[in-house]
C-alpha cells in the first residue's frame, strides 16, 4: 500500500448514468457518483429529490432503469449476477428500522448470517453479539424489538447491517422517525463507525452530523445532483442557488 | 325426564353402538388429518403465488379462489368422485376427498394467508431482502410467522369450518362420525347415536372455539 498516495483507491460504489422512472416522472435523471473506501457521503436534498431511490438503487431493492452500478468492481446489472451474494457487501438501514418484530435483537442480528452466509448458530450469534457489542447493545441481545427505544432500535438496525460484514453502509434517513433526544446514541454509533474506517452513504438532514463527519455533501435536486463538495463548500459557499437556498431552509428548520 | 333419557340418552343403546360410533369418529379424525394439511398447503401455495405479483397469473388466481368459494363443496366432491370417471379418471374415496378439499379449502385459507401477507409492512421485506435474503426465504422467515400471528383467528375459525365439513366424505361411503351415528340411528331406532356424535364433536371443537375466543379477545384488547 506505499502507492496509496499516488494513485487514488477504486471507489467501492459507482453510480454510472443512473436512470429511473415512476411512470412520467424521472426520479433519477443521470446520476454519477464514485464513492470511495472510508469515505462518508452525506446526501441532501428536498423531499422527492430522488434521494432516497438513489440509495435504493444502490442494491437494486429499487430496479433502475438504465445505467451501471458498480460495487466492489462489478457492475451489479449485468444479468446473471448473484444479487443476494452482492447484498452481503451492502449493509442498509432504514429510517423506519424494519426491524423483524417476531425476533430478538439477536434474532434479528442473526438471520441473515445463517440463512444466507450459511453459518452454524454458534458462529453466527459470536458474529451477531460482538455486532451488538458495536453498537453498545450487548445486554439487549435477548429482548424484542417493542421492548427497544426507538434508537436502540434504530442501533439494532445497524448491527443487522454490520453483521455482514458491509463493505459500505447505506443510510436511509437513519434518525428521522426518532424522537430528538434519541437521536444522539444514532449518531454516534456512526461516528464511531466512520472512524472505524467504514464506506458510507448517509441520506439525512442532520446538517451537525454532516458537518462533523461528512467527507463529501451531495445536493440533489429534481433526480440530479446538482452540487456536491466539502461540508464547508456546500453549507458555508454553495455556488449554485438552490443549493443555497435548500441549505438556508434546512439550516433554520433544524436550528 | 325418565322417558327423555331413555329417547335421547339410552346408556344401554349408546354402549350397543358406541363401537360403530368410534370408528366413525377414527376416520373423521382421519379425514381431518389429511383434509386441514392439504388445505393449508393449498391455501399457502395461493398466497404464494399471488404474493408474485404477476398481473395475469393473480387474475387466474382470482377465479379460481372465487369460484370454489361459491361452488358447494358437497356438489364438488360429487363432482370429483362421480364425475372424473367418465373422463377416465377413477379416484379412491379419499383421494377424492383430499382433491376436492385441497380445491375448497385452499381458496379460503389463500384468502385468509393473503390477508396475512399483505399486513406485514413493506418494510420487511425490504429490510430481508436488502441482507440477501431470498424471495422465498423472506417469505418463511420474515413475512409468513408475522402474517399467520395477524390472522390466527381467522386460520382457527376456518379450521374449525374445514373439520365440519369433513362429514360431507360419507357420500364417497367415508363412514365418518356423523355417518356412523345416522346408520346406528337407523339401525336402533332412537336417536342416542346422534347425540353421541353432537357431544363427541363439541368435545373436539370446543378447545378450538375456546383458543380463538383467547385471540380474538387478545386482538380487541391490542386494539
Amino acid at each position: 500500500m506505499t502507492s496509496a498516495e499516488a494513485v487514488p483507491p477504486a471507489p467501492i460504489l459507482e453510480l454510472v448514468a443512473l436512470h429511473k422512472n415512476f411512470g412520467p416522472l424521472k426520479v433519477l435523471d443521470g446520476i454519477d457518483l464514485a464513492v470511495r473506501p472510508r469515505e462518508l457521503v452525506f446526501v441532501i436534498g428536498p423531499s422527492g429529490s430522488g434521494k432516497s431511490t438513489l440509495l435504493r438503487c444502490c442494491n437494486r431493492l429499487e430496479e433502475p432503469d438504465s445505467g451501471a452500478v458498480i460495487v466492489d468492481g462489478a457492475d451489479i446489472m449485468r444479468p446473471g449476477t448473484d444479487l443476494n451474494a452482492v447484498r452481503q457487501k451492502i449493509g442498509m438501514v432504514f429510517q423506519s428500522f424494519n426491524l423483524y418484530p417476531h425476533m430478538t435483537a439477536l434474532g434479528n442480528v442473526t438471520l441473515a448470517l445463517r440463512k444466507v452466509q450459511g453459518l452454524a448458530r454458534d458462529a453466527a450469534e459470536a458474529r451477531g453479539r460482538a455486532a451488538l457489542a458495536q453498537v453498545g447493545l450487548a445486554d439487549k441481545e435477548n429482548s424484542y424489538p417493542n421492548a427497544l427505544s426507538g434508537g436502540q432500535q434504530q442501533r439494532v438496525g445497524i448491527a443487522r447491517a454490520l453483521a455482514l460484514g458491509p463493505k459500505i453502509v447505506l443510510f436511509d434517513e437513519p434518525t428521522s422517525a426518532l424522537d430528538p433526544e434519541l437521536v444522539g446514541s444514532v449518531l454516534a454509533v456512526m461516528r464511531e463507525l466512520k472512524a472505524a474506517g467504514m464506506t458510507m452513504v448517509v441520506v439525512s438532514h442532520e446538517l451537525a452530523f454532516a458537518r462533523a463527519a461528512a467527507d463529501r455533501v451531495v445536493f440533489m435536486e429534481g433526480g440530479r445532483i446538482v452540487e456536491q463538495g466539502s461540508p464547508e463548500a456546500i453549507f458555508g459557499n454553495p455556488r449554485e442557488a438552490r443549493t443555497r437556498a435548500f441549505v438556508s431552509r434546512l439550516s433554520q428548520g433544524h436550528g | 325426564m325418565a322417558e327423555i333419557l331413555d329417547t335421547f340418552f339410552n346408556i344401554e343403546i349408546l354402549l350397543r353402538v358406541l363401537p360403530f360410533i368410534l370408528e366413525g369418529l377414527g376416520m373423521t379424525l382421519l379425514l381431518c388429518a389429511i383434509t386441514v394439511p392439504i388445505g393449508l398447503a393449498g391455501g399457502l401455495a395461493v398466497a404464494w403465488v399471488w404474493s408474485l405479483k404477476k398481473r395475469y397469473v393473480n387474475w387466474a388466481l382470482v377465479v379460481y379462489v372465487d369460484f370454489f368459494r361459491a361452488f358447494p363443496p358437497l356438489v364438488l366432491l360429487i363432482f370429483v368422485y362421480f364425475g372424473l370417471p367418465f373422463v377416465g379418471v377413477d379416484l379412491s374415496p379419499f383421494a377424492a376427498v383430499a382433491i376436492a378439499f385441497l380445491l375448497n379449502a385452499s381458496s379460503y385459507y389463500g384468502e385468509i394467508f393473503r390477508a396475512g401477507i399483505e399486513s406485514v409492512p413493506h418494510g420487511q421485506w425490504e429490510a430481508a431482502r436488502a441482507s440477501g435474503l431470498s424471495r422465498f426465504q423472506t417469505m418463511r422467515y420474515v413475512v409468513l410467522p408475522q402474517a399467520t400471528r395477524n390472522v390466527l383467528p381467522d386460520l382457527i375459525g376456518n379450521t374449525l369450518e374445514v373439520v365440519k365439513l369433513t362429514t360431507i366424505a360419507s357420500v364417497v361411503a367415508l363412514g365418518e362420525l356423523l355417518h356412523a351415528a345416522r346408520l346406528a340411528q337407523s339401525l336402533v331406532y332412537n336417536p342416542t347415536p346422534i347425540v353421541a356424535a353432537a357431544l363427541i364433536y363439541l368435545a373436539l371443537l370446543w378447545p378450538a372455539v375456546r383458543l380463538l375466543r383467547h385471540f380474538e379477545h387478545r386482538h380487541l384488547v391490542a386494539r
